[in-house]
């Protein structure tokens, strides 16, 4: 499909590039469309066929409803607490993240040690282990800690991270040695070269990484399912699952669609809010 | 403000000695030029001087402190790099300004600080861009005005015009030389141009495969070089060498030619090669005593001066460089008579490529 818009210049090859580009745009867009539309309706209305498609009247209702704590289904928590434990997870995870890659990729950068080049393997073999092989000695290991059940347990597991390691090196290594030198010289030690020539300098990587890893961790589904048994410690989206049940008129689709969306807005703000800095951060920055 | 000294400094890395025992005492307030082809140790010298490089053996002292074992921080040292290696989110005003508030110098120094380095470097009105906004020279001033306003005991110089177009290096070269002037501040500055070296050096360092070949001033250099290869780097163009044995009054080629030189008569017999500049060969009438024939192969015109490339009449293998004064049109092929100067007479061992 990128071929087709390459082309791009007889009127036939561009109508044929939109006629996909806006099939593209439907497949994606319409069950977003269709969880806002949903969020707007009552439950009768949802599972008595046709589907509607436009929007209904019970909003106001049906957020009302979810947001002041009604959804006995949730275990009785309210959806606030469910998302803010979901921005804290998600926000430690990718801050986690961000600080355990940069500080092991500035060590492998520009530091000579020992065994350096077998960290770096290390690091790197991990790559090739999916979560899912360590999920249970992982799972032993925070049962021994006394972590299920906490924001640490959530945490600490997910914040290791190899792909950002290698994107902060690669990033480190394009730095001129000279830089490296010139702080040196200038009486900068290893702790003030990275905050002040480092660090401002990766704003646009972090800035990147962030979102990415923001979403990585607001999506997270098998571990927050292992790692919480009590509902308060939930998060948005194990939260949806555990209001859906086997029979479709148990559930109460009208809430399941408003906590969807309330679940999708935080992520969709952080890369509104984080593109608009990083495309900035692109324009300005520059090794 | 310090003297620097050198002690048989010597660098090696793995099995590989790459500086073999350097030794220089440089004053307070001199210039020190260190020039040499590319990767003859120069700039591994400088480095060991910033502390960018370990020292294998020998020893640094800067100021009489023996500075070997220091972080570059602690040797009250500033050094300008060939690719400016300025900070690329910092003003200018902050890339000056860093090295001091490291310090912990109160604002109003540095400012006071930082406003006179600009204004000797006219960057004032540039202080709050970053570097990409200035052009190379503008960025080769700010890196020297970080040096500037730390006013450190020593500047080192890592080949900080060979980034810069050729009209503007010869403007900071002066500009350079008067800062220098200035502040009175004692510099190392390495480059491989020889140009450079000659025309800022209170003193210069010829360096060759790592080691110094010859330690003086410019001119005594240039007057007097120590060995073949000094002799052939210092000098543009290069000096012309011709080798043969010294015979009683002239130097018999390889080719079998005879050149007639003014040699001492204890010299007969000897391999040598002598050194000619393309300077020091004055054109002469044919009849001329000791005239040698030369054929005009080339010639590349200046202006003001031209170079003739030619070859001996009678042995093509020697060929020579000549000055000839612009206005002299010469042409391909053209028989041209020169002598050499007396005095300008360069005579090397054959062996070690030592001066006799």
């Amino acid at each position: 499909m990128a071929d087709l818009g390459m082309v791009g210049s007889s009127k036939r090859s561009r109508v044929v590039a939109h006629i996909f580009l806006i099939l593209g745009v439907l497949i994606v867009a319409f069950p977003i469309y269709y969880v806002v539309i949903a969020s707007t309706h009552t439950l009768q209305t949802i599972l008595r066929p046709p589907l509607p498609l436009l929007p209904g009247a019970e909003g106001p209702a049906n957020y009302g409803e979810a947001i002041s704590g009604g959804i006995g289904r949730i275990g009785g928590v309210s959806v606030g607490r469910l998302l803010a434990n979901t921005a804290i997870v998600a926000v430690g995870i990718a801050v986690g993240k961000i600080i355990i890659s940069m500080a092991s990729a500035y060590a492998m950068v520009f530091f000579r040690f020992p065994f350096r080049m077998a960290c770096f393997w290390l690091i790197f073999i991990t790559l090739m282990l999916p979560v899912e092989v360590r999920i249970m000695p992982t799972y032993k290991v925070m049962v021994q800690l006394h972590l299920i059940d906490t924001y640490a347990g959530l945490i600490l597991p997910l914040i290791a991270s190899a792909t950002a390691t290698l994107l902060f090196r690669q990033f480190f290594m394009t730095i001129p040695n000279e830089l490296l030198e010139a702080a040196r010289v200038d009486g900068a030690g290893p702790w003030r070269f990275f905050k002040d020539i480092l660090l401002p300098l990766s704003t646009t990587n972090i800035a990147a990484l962030f979102v990415i890893l923001f979403i990585y961790g607001w999506t997270q589904y098998l571990w927050p399912l292992l790692v919480t048994n009590s509902n308060s410690m939930n998060t948005i989206v194990i939260a949806l699952r555990k209001m859906i049940s086997f029979a479709d008129a148990d559930t109460p689709w009208n809430l399941v669609m408003v906590t969807a969306v309330l679940a999708i807005l935080p992520p969709v703000l952080v890369v509104v809010l984080m593109q608009r800095w990083f495309v900035k951060g692109l324009v300005e920055t520059e090794k | 403000m310090a003297t620097i000294s050198l002690r048989d400094v010597r660098k090696t890395y793995a099995k590989a000695e790459v500086i073999h025992g350097v030794s220089i005492d440089v004053p307070d307030g001199e210039f020190v030029v260190i020039v040499g082809p590319s990767g003859c140790g120069k700039s591994t010298l400088l480095r060991m001087v910033a502390g960018l490089e370990a020292i294998t053996s020998g020893e640094i002292a800067i100021g009489g402190r023996v500075v070997n074992d220091l972080e570059p921080r602690e040797r009250d040292i500033a050094m300008v790099f060939q690719n400016y290696a300025l900070y690329p989110h910092m003003t200018v005003f902050d890339n000056m300004a860093y090295g001091l508030k490291i310090a912990n110098m109160p604002k109003a120094e540095i400012k006071a600080r930082v406003d006179r380095a600009a204004g000797m470097l006219n960057l004032s009105d540039f202080l709050d861009r970053k570097p990409r906004a200035l052009s190379g020279g503008q960025r080769q001033r700010v890196a020297m005005g970080r040096a500037l306003v730390r006013d450190p005991a020593a500047f080192l110089f890592d080949e900080p015009l060979s980034n810069l177009d050729a009209k503007l290096r010869v403007q900071m070269r002066l500009q350079i030389k008067e800062m220098q002037r200035t502040v009175g501040t004692t510099s190392l500055y390495v480059t491989h141009d020889q140009t450079e070296a000659m025309t800022l050096a209170d003193r210069l360092i010829v360096m060759n495969a790592g080691v110094a070949e010859q330690i003086d001033t410019p001119m005594a250099i240039y007057d007097r070089p120590a060995n073949v290869f000094v002799a052939g780097f210092i000098g543009s163009p290069a000096m012309n060498f011709v080798s043969g044995t010294l015979e009683a009054g002239h130097l018999k080629t390889a080719g079998g030619q005879r050149i007639a030189l003014p040699v001492p008569a204890d010299q007969a017999g000897r391999s040598v090669t002598i050194g000619l500049r393309p300077e020091h060969l004055q054109t002469v009438d044919a009849d001329h005593p000791g005239a040698m024939a030369l054929r005009v192969r080339a010639v590349e015109t200046l202006g003001a001066d031209a170079y003739a490339h030619a070859v001996l009449q009678d042995d093509s293998t020697v060929e020579l460089v000549v000055r000839v004064p612009g206005a002299r049109r010469l042409s391909e092929g053209e028989t041209l008579h020169v002598v050499p100067d007396a005095d300008s007479l360069h005579v090397f061992d054959a062996a070690t490529g030592a001066r006799v």
